[in-house]
């Protein structure tokens, strides 16, 4: 309810006057104070580094900013209340989109905003290139939503991305990253999060809204939920979610939702097994029921020569003490359930 | 340590591997497409000639192949299994070894003919050409691959001195027998890089530097024609020292479509599940399977889910079939078409959470697609998300006979019990 008022407030504002810059509802700032904050923060300690590569303070740049799927994300993510400050489009650099500055390059519109994340909403031709230009840029974070970015192109952006240390890649082919009431980069309907404790990292993007919906439902909400992708080769992976997840305090439990081709799922049950969390896991392996030898959708979703199968990741989780529910309708309820078993519910 | 190479090994093969059993992707090409392909990057291939008509079959075997005593005649389907296959007409063996003056017989009983191998299923798959190939002696055979491998997060290129049939046999009991050798996608190739594979091949007789460059060609192919599996199977050698590829599989990154216009002009329509071109036709992400539950999800993992649920609850998916985010009206009016065409499908799921996908699109294509097609089947409808009040409401005013249902487990169980009756 206050966040339909709070949202309905935004809009409004934003009516009236058109061209101010968009004022997130959570973080309450006029423009004098901007300035304020801009200034003070030169002198004072940088903000502190996001528990799960996001928070409140995240600056967002939207590459592809001017396209169609582009202007419709940036609308949602400013109405949402994420502090998106620019965007990039070759050549319509100087221009204003949707209130925001548009620039030529990354790096000027780092340089100028003083962005430290991306999202791309760039054509799989160009995809992998504004990737790498935001790489070079040295950005914190690049969240690539592109779909059908050719394997060849993104086997090149991930030898690029192991030879650095400074900026992380989530996706491509993915629906984003989420952290309710704070920052939203991706197409994920933010209406349906609820900010809480249970951390959700997933390869799917439509089958991630089901999770959230249900631990909205029973009453959990969500700290941080990312989306890694459907692509054999991505920047992201279940490992490197499961680690901020574990030492994240918000994040007391964690779902995975994963599906068949690769290993991503049993690095995780490896990783979770060395761990000896206490933290509930959750997960459920779509495609228990694909054929062999089929891409199913997404460019990872593969079972090939035995390999990579439903049964094998469900298996392997259950060794490494993850509950892995088979109905995929259950997932919200199954975490309730082991919340209510670990006296974890108050 | 043996352990963990033997694990490794076979995971990196688990993509090459068993390729025989399983060729259904979307893009697949025929095996005297591949050796053309192959051809032109400079790789050595058996000497073939591709023939639709009897007629063909007489030139070729006397201007191409004139002084040949013996020819192998293969059956050119989309799938594996041909050596054993039967075809509807009797004949039996899809590959053949013989006498030159015999070809145009046993072709005969080839063209047009309908071929059935294990990996077909019952149905078979109409045989529109066939390879005539010389019969070459090979005096080794290896094992060579090249893949995009998760792991190494590149190019991978794997040879084993040993061939044929049975890698994954091999690599369970003699894993140092496999090399290994990741390629830095920015350098490229080296002759070192290539060197070592050629070392792990091990051949007797053929040239080393030649090798070294047959292996280079390979790559370039790999790499140029956006491959995702570039498979050997056997690579032989010749009595006359020179590596041949003399089977080869060859997978296409249906990512790179925009830019391999040559390539995806190769795919053969007829070697495809009809409702599948049709799918492919509207820009559908669909896969025919043979259950009785009819399924339009948007979003793969989704999609993947909904098939699962519903074998959970008892029944059998018919199909997997992701309308994706930006689907417009008229795709959703196709996906319905070729879902209610499927004679098997005794009920309709439709599972929507619609994040960009907004559910009164979706409704609104569903009512449409009432209107064009006879909807002889129930059709159980989830919707979820973006928009939805307003999806459920046109569907709704439509007046149209839906099952509703509020979450997966309700739908997948309301269309199980509907698909039943």
């Amino acid at each position: 309810m206050a966040r339909q008022a709070s949202r309905l407030i935004q809009s409004l504002s934003s009516r009236i006057s058109p061209h101010k810059p968009q004022i997130s509802p959570l973080t309450p700032s006029s423009s004098s104070s901007q300035l304020l904050t801009q200034s003070r923060s030169f002198s004072a300690a940088p903000a502190p580094q996001p528990a799960v590569f996001v928070d409140k303070n995240t600056r967002v740049i939207c590459q592809g900013i001017t396209g169609k799927n582009g202007t419709f994300h940036t609308e949602q993510a400013i109405e949402y209340g994420t502090k998106m400050v620019g965007g990039v489009t070759p050549k319509k650099g100087g221009t204003e989109h949707l209130g925001l500055p548009v620039f030529n390059s990354v790096a000027e519109a780092k340089a100028e905003t003083k962005a430290n994340a991306s999202v791309i909403y760039v054509p799989p031709p160009f995809a992998a290139a504004a990737i790498m230009e935001a790489m070079e840029a040295e950005l914190d974070l690049v969240v690539c939503i592109t779909e059908g970015i050719p394997q060849h192109d993104m086997v090149r952006v991930k030898a690029a991305l192991n030879q650095q240390s400074k900026t992380r890649l989530i996706g491509p082919n993915c629906p984003g990253i989420i952290k309710p009431g704070e920052c939203k980069i991706g197409i994920m309907p933010g209406y349906i999060h609820k900010p809480g404790c249970v951390g959700i990292v997933s390869r799917s993007g439509t089958l991630t809204y089901e999770a959230v919906f249900q631990t909205t439902a029973v009453g959990l909400g969500q700290s941080t939920c990312v989306g890694i992708g459907g692509d054999p080769f991505n920047g992201t992976n279940f490992v490197d979610c499961v680690t901020k997840f574990l030492a994240d305090p918000q994040t007391e439990g964690i779902i995975l939702i994963g599906e068949i081709g690769g290993t991503a799922e049993e690095d995780a049950a490896a990783l979770i097994k060395e761990s000896g969390t206490e933290k509930p896991i959750v997960a459920f392996i779509a495609g228990l029921t694909a054929p062999p030898g089929r891409r199913m959708g997404h460019a990872g979703a593969i079972v090939s020569g035995g390999k990579g199968t439903a049964q094998d990741k469900i298996k392997t989780l259950r060794e490494a003490g993850v509950t892995v529910v088979e109905s995929p309708a259950k997932i919200g309820v199954a975490m309730h359930e082991v919340f209510k078993q670990r006296g974890l519910l108050n | 340590m043996r352990g963990l190479m033997n694990k490794l090994v076979s995971r990196s093969l688990s993509v090459a591997g068993k390729w025989q059993q399983q060729q259904l992707r979307r893009l697949n090409i025929h095996e005297y497409q591949g050796a053309d392909l192959m051809n032109k990057y400079g790789i050595n291939v058996p000497k073939g000639v591709a023939v639709s008509t009897i007629d063909e079959v007489k030139e070729a075997v006397k201007s191409a192949f004139p002084n040949e005593n013996e020819l192998v005649v293969k059956s050119q389907i989309l799938a594996g299994g041909r050596g054993l296959g039967t075809f509807q007409n009797g004949f039996k063996g899809g590959v053949h070894i013989v006498k030159a003056d015999q070809v145009e017989d046993i072709a005969g009983k080839m063209l047009g003919q309908i071929l059935v191998t294990k990996q077909t299923g019952p149905q078979g798959k109409v045989v529109g050409k066939v390879y005539l190939c010389e019969k070459l002696s090979l005096v080794n055979e290896m094992y060579f691959a090249i893949t995009l491998d998760r792991k190494a997060a590149g190019p991978l290129i794997i040879a084993c001195s040993k061939g044929g049939t049975s890698i994954e046999d091999l690599a369970e009991k003699y894993p140092d027998m496999i090399i290994k050798v990741p390629v830095d996608v920015f350098k490229g190739i080296t002759d070192e890089d290539a060197a070592r594979v050629v070392d792990g091949l091990a051949p007797k007789v053929a040239d080393r530097n030649d090798s070294i460059e047959q292996v280079k060609k390979l790559y370039k192919l790999f790499c140029e024609r956006d491959c995702t599996l570039l498979e050997i199977n056997p690579l032989a050698e010749t009595s006359s020292n020179q590596l041949v590829a003399a089977d080869a599989k060859l997978n296409f990154d249906d990512n790179a479509a925009f830019r391999q216009k040559e390539i995806f002009a190769l795919r053969d329509p007829s070697q495809e599940d009809p409702r599948e071109v049709a799918a492919a036709k509207a820009d559908l992400n669909y896969i025919g399977l043979d259950g009785e539950i009819g399924c339009m999800v948007n979003g793969a993992g989704l999609a993947m889910a909904t098939m699962d649920i519903i074998k959970f609850h008892g029944g059998t998916p018919a199909n997997f079939l992701d309308v994706g985010g930006n689907a417009s009206e008229g795709q959703v009016v196709e996906a319905f078409k070729i879902l209610t065409s499927d004679d098997k499908v005794k009920a309709i799921l439709v599972n929507i959470f619609g994040g960009i996908m907004k559910c009164d699109v979706i409704a609104s294509g569903i009512v449409n697609a009432a209107k064009q097609v006879a909807l002889k089947v129930p059709v159980v409808v989830r919707l979820e998300g973006t928009n939805v009040d307003q999806g459920k409401r046109i569907l709704k005013e439509s007046g149209m006979t839906l099952i509703t249902a509020e979450d997966l487990d309700d739908a997948a169980e309301k269309a199980v019990k509907a698909a039943s009756k």
